[in-house]
């Protein structure tokens, strides 16, 4: 495990969406990371039936991603092909990436998961459309950042 | 919900956070790899997504398959294809293609205390709650 191949990816891949399916069978939501954390971030609303605050929906948010942080944090402990990480840009740069993939994803209504793993599995057009447009974004992105100096 | 299912949205997350580990798209390295489509261009991304897509898109057949009441399923039909889908996503391609980072591996990176995940998920935060109130939550 301590030495990556295209079957780690390959088998990532599989949990992450295996991991999906089960949050959209307990939530009964398409499990979208950005959805799932924007949505943290939203007043609740009273109950249509029960005129009550419910917060069940903000704590399923919440232990999902306390999960994904404590999967992740596992990972990196048990395997060093997890733990790999090459810092890539400057960290204001990734001031600046944080706020436009904030922006985009809740304006877009989703990122690669929701968008790319969800939409993209169920065959849903908008979702196609959106994973199409960020991924030729992103590549012309990188394209300008790192082979036209800047 | 009940707490019991509650409870089940922990090892749920801990699986998406282990798949984004072993996958290696919390190194951004990995994933502008894949982005940089004229240098050293590196497929791994493309397994990744290969992997996710079909084991839901193949779970969620089966599961619509099989109707229960128990199951409450969210419907697969098409948002319509609007200005805001449009402009948004290329406006998180832009991000993506800066940062290397998507919202799950900068979330996940919270989880090695990486000063990259702590600078990025606040602005990450910011960048939803300002979309959120000037365009409302819902797409």
């Amino acid at each position: 495990m301590n030495h990556y191949t295209l079957w780690h990816a390959l088998i990532g891949g599989a949990l992450i969406g295996l991991a999906s399916l089960f949050a959209t069978v307990l939530s009964g939501k398409i499990p979208g990371i950005s959805g799932v954390f924007g949505r943290l971030l939203v007043l609740a609303k009273r109950d249509p039936r029960t005129q009550r605050f419910s917060a069940t929906d903000k704590i399923w948010r919440a232990v999902f991603l306390f999960g994904l942080i404590g999967g992740a944090a596992l990972s990196f402990g048990l395997w060093q092909s997890a733990a790999f990480f090459r810092p890539m840009r400057p960290l204001v740069v990734m001031a600046i990436a944080g706020l436009l993939v904030g922006f985009g994803t809740r304006l877009g209504g989703g990122c690669t998961s929701g968008h790319g793993v969800c939409g993209v599995g169920m065959g849903a057009k908008d979702s196609i459309v959106a994973t199409f447009i960020f991924m030729v974004t992103a590549m012309v992105t990188v394209f300008i950042y790192n082979r036209v100096a800047l | 919900m009940k707490a019991g299912k509650l409870v089940l949205f922990f090892p749920t997350g801990a699986v998406f956070g282990m798949g984004l580990a072993v996958s290696g798209m919390t190194d951004p390295g990995r994933v502008i790899g894949f982005l940089d489509v004229f240098g050293a261009w590196d497929p791994a991304l493309l397994f990744v997504m290969a992997g996710a897509v079909s084991v839901y898109g193949l779970g969620m057949l089966i599961l619509r398959r099989f109707p229960s009441r128990n199951l409450d399923l969210p419907s697969a039909a098409s948002w319509p294809i609007d200005r805001r889908l449009v402009i948004g996503s290329a406006i998180f391609g832009l991000g993506w293609g800066l940062g290397g980072f998507c919202p799950g591996p900068a979330l996940a990176n919270l989880g090695a205390l990486r000063v990259e995940g702590l600078l990025f998920v606040p602005a990450m935060a910011i960048g939803m709650l300002l979309a959120q109130r000037f365009f409302g939550a819902d797409r």
